[in-house]
């Protein structure tokens, strides 16, 4: 492996994309509202609904469906407490992989599709770059891009949460072992499979814009995940995201095997 | 013939149903300049994309420089440049940065970099734009940076696809010297795929001919000319006093001379058969009394052998 062909790959396409207004903009409007102000909303709400011994919503309906372990989890909190813990620690964490799912979708239809629409693939393949390096070097790029703005955006959402909780907690309550796992396991796995979705789709697909529409439908699992949570039918326990992520990681690997089999210059030549 | 740089026997690349290259047996020697000609679609890029092994043939071999492109790609495109139809450089980077990108790509040794960039930018005067983004570049300025590209890991065989298409004389001018340059001085190869007749009669030491994915003809300029053109256009000039003798003696050679002699002041243009009428001719016209002082034939161009291939339609 020419590593250096590599880095060289990953650095270009890195630079590219962020001057790249349609990858730049989602990557910073999105973790603003779900990791900045959303969670200030949620807990100004749950708290006033807490206090006041309301209905916030169907939020006090919703906990009174979850499953017995997260209820057993939020028991040794008050009303208040457990409306801003479920909100912000529960209700939230599928939302959280909409993050990598999105960054490395986005970065994945600039570097593939992308290149095919600003027709500077052509030059790419003329290089002595095998068709390996040139795969694992567009994958890398948004892979790594992907987990690492998904790391930041936790650190984020990681004071935000606990700034928000705070005056009704008055410790720091995030992250629990779920969050860890949900990061650390899951996270990567997600970006992974945003990732080879749009490598199948952008093969095929004749720009940016056209993969990225085409690639969003990959974020149909994470909406499931979230209608299962907030349906009471599942909650996001260490349990059920090591299995999540365990299951999305073979999902990667299999899809993996088949786009390195599919990603062949000839074929990327054939459809210029 | 072994030694030949490039070695294609029987090449055949299928896309669907059509035949985009069929059935191409050449050999390129080292150090020559080789013209590909041909139409829109005749099968020039595809066939440069087979010899750098980025396409897969459907059948036949392929050896360029000993190596199979098929198995051997990336040993042999380090050693080959490829100046693409379009440029194919990322505007949103500037010129240093597209060619710092390429020279990691081409392994040139990382503290020549630099240098070698610098260089470039210079030889091709985009020096002074160099930190500006491609993307505000004329054609002219970009069909440059990606001819400088193609030339940064100093590769022994350069694939040229249109190289002045875009640019204007001075820069094409620039174009003809850089290519005569590396193949007479530094002994590259230079693949030139080319519409541009002019440009091929005079850089070309040999040309092959495309149509429609097939070789239709090969050879050098001076060969294509004789063996394709069999019409010829001579110049007569003749003791000014004796020019109406000799319209009249023309006049009776009808088998020999083909067209009406035009004449301008002193000097009678005509069409011969070809370059084999021109000794009879200069017999009857000396038995006849006349003082020849010239019977040149005009230069033959390749212009001419491709309407003659492409019946006229080119």
């Amino acid at each position: 492996m020419n590593t250096r062909a590599t880095q060289a790959i990953i650095r270009k396409d890195l630079k590219v994309a962020m001057q790249n207004k349609g990858v730049i903009l989602p990557i910073i409007i999105l973790p603003m509202i779900l990791f900045v102000v959303l969670p200030w909303i949620m807990a100004y709400a749950s708290s006033a609904a807490g206090t006041a011994g309301a209905s916030m919503g169907n939020l006090d309906e919703i906990l009174k469906r979850m499953p017995a372990g997260l209820l057993n989890e939020l028991s040794r909190y008050t009303l208040e407490q457990q409306m801003i813990v479920f909100s912000l620690v529960y209700m939230l964490a599928p939302m959280f992989l909409i993050m990598p799912l999105m960054v490395s979708s986005v970065f994945a239809a600039d570097s593939f599709a992308g290149e095919k629409e600003r027709k500077t693939l052509e030059a790419l393949l003329y290089t002595p770059t095998t068709d390996r390096e040139l795969f694992t070097a567009k994958l890398l790029g948004a892979w790594l891009t992907a987990v690492g703005t998904a790391l930041l955006s936790f650190l984020v959402y990681a004071i935000m949460v606990n700034a928000a909780g705070w005056h009704s907690l008055g410790h720091i309550f995030f992250p629990n072992w779920m969050w860890i796992a949900l990061v650390l396991w899951v996270t990567p796995a997600v970006a992974g499979l945003g990732l080879v979705v749009m490598v199948f789709v952008s093969v095929r697909a004749q720009g940016f814009q056209d993969a990225y529409q085409i690639g969003g439908m990959v974020v149909l699992p994470v909406l499931l995940l979230m209608v299962g949570q907030l349906s009471g039918v599942m909650y996001f326990s260490v349990g059920v995201v090591l299995a999540v992520g365990l299951v999305i990681w073979i999902l990667d690997l299999v899809l993996l095997r088949l786009a390195s089999k599919g990603f062949r210059r000839g074929e990327l030549m054939a459809r210029l | 013939m072994t030694g030949a740089v490039i070695q294609t026997s029987s090449l055949t690349r299928r896309f669907g149903e059509k035949n985009a290259v069929d059935q191409l047996t050449l050999e390129v020697q080292p150090g020559e300049i080789f013209g590909f000609l041909g139409h829109n679609g005749a099968g020039k890029t595809t066939t440069v994309r087979l010899l750098n092994g980025v396409l897969e043939p459907t059948s036949g071999q392929i050896k360029v420089l000993g190596l199979d492109p098929q198995t051997q790609g990336p040993a042999l495109r380090l050693q080959t440049g490829v100046l693409t139809e379009t440029p194919s450089l990322d505007e949103r980077l500037t010129a240093r940065e597209n060619l710092s990108f390429y020279a990691d790509l081409y392994e040139v040794p990382s503290l020549e970099v630099s240098a070698r960039v610098n260089s470039l930018l210079a030889e091709f005067e985009l020096a002074d734009r160099a930190d500006d983004k491609v993307g505000g570049y004329s054609k002219g300025m970009k069909q440059r940076l990606a001819l400088a590209r193609a030339l940064l890991h100093n590769p022994e065989v350069i694939f040229l696809d249109e190289p002045t298409a875009a640019l204007d004389p001075v820069a094409a001018r620039h174009v003809h010297t850089l290519v005569e340059t590396l193949a007479r001085r530094q002994g590259c190869t230079v693949f030139l795929c080319t519409h541009n007749l002019v440009e091929a009669q005079k850089l070309c030491d040999r040309v092959a001919v495309m149509e429609q994915g097939r070789l239709v003809a090969l050879g050098t300029p001076a060969e294509l000319t004789r063996q394709y053109v069999k019409r010829l256009e001579v110049d007569l000039e003749v003791d000014p006093v004796q020019v109406d003798l000799a319209l009249q003696v023309l006049g009776k050679l009808q088998e020999l001379v083909l067209s009406t002699p035009k004449r301008e002041k002193e000097l009678l243009t005509m069409t011969l058969a070809g370059r084999e009428s021109i000794p009879e001719l200069l017999a009857i016209l000396l038995q006849n009394g006349l003082r020849v002082y010239r019977l040149a034939p005009q230069e033959v161009n390749l212009e001419e052998v491709y309407f003659a291939l492409h019946g006229g339609a080119a």
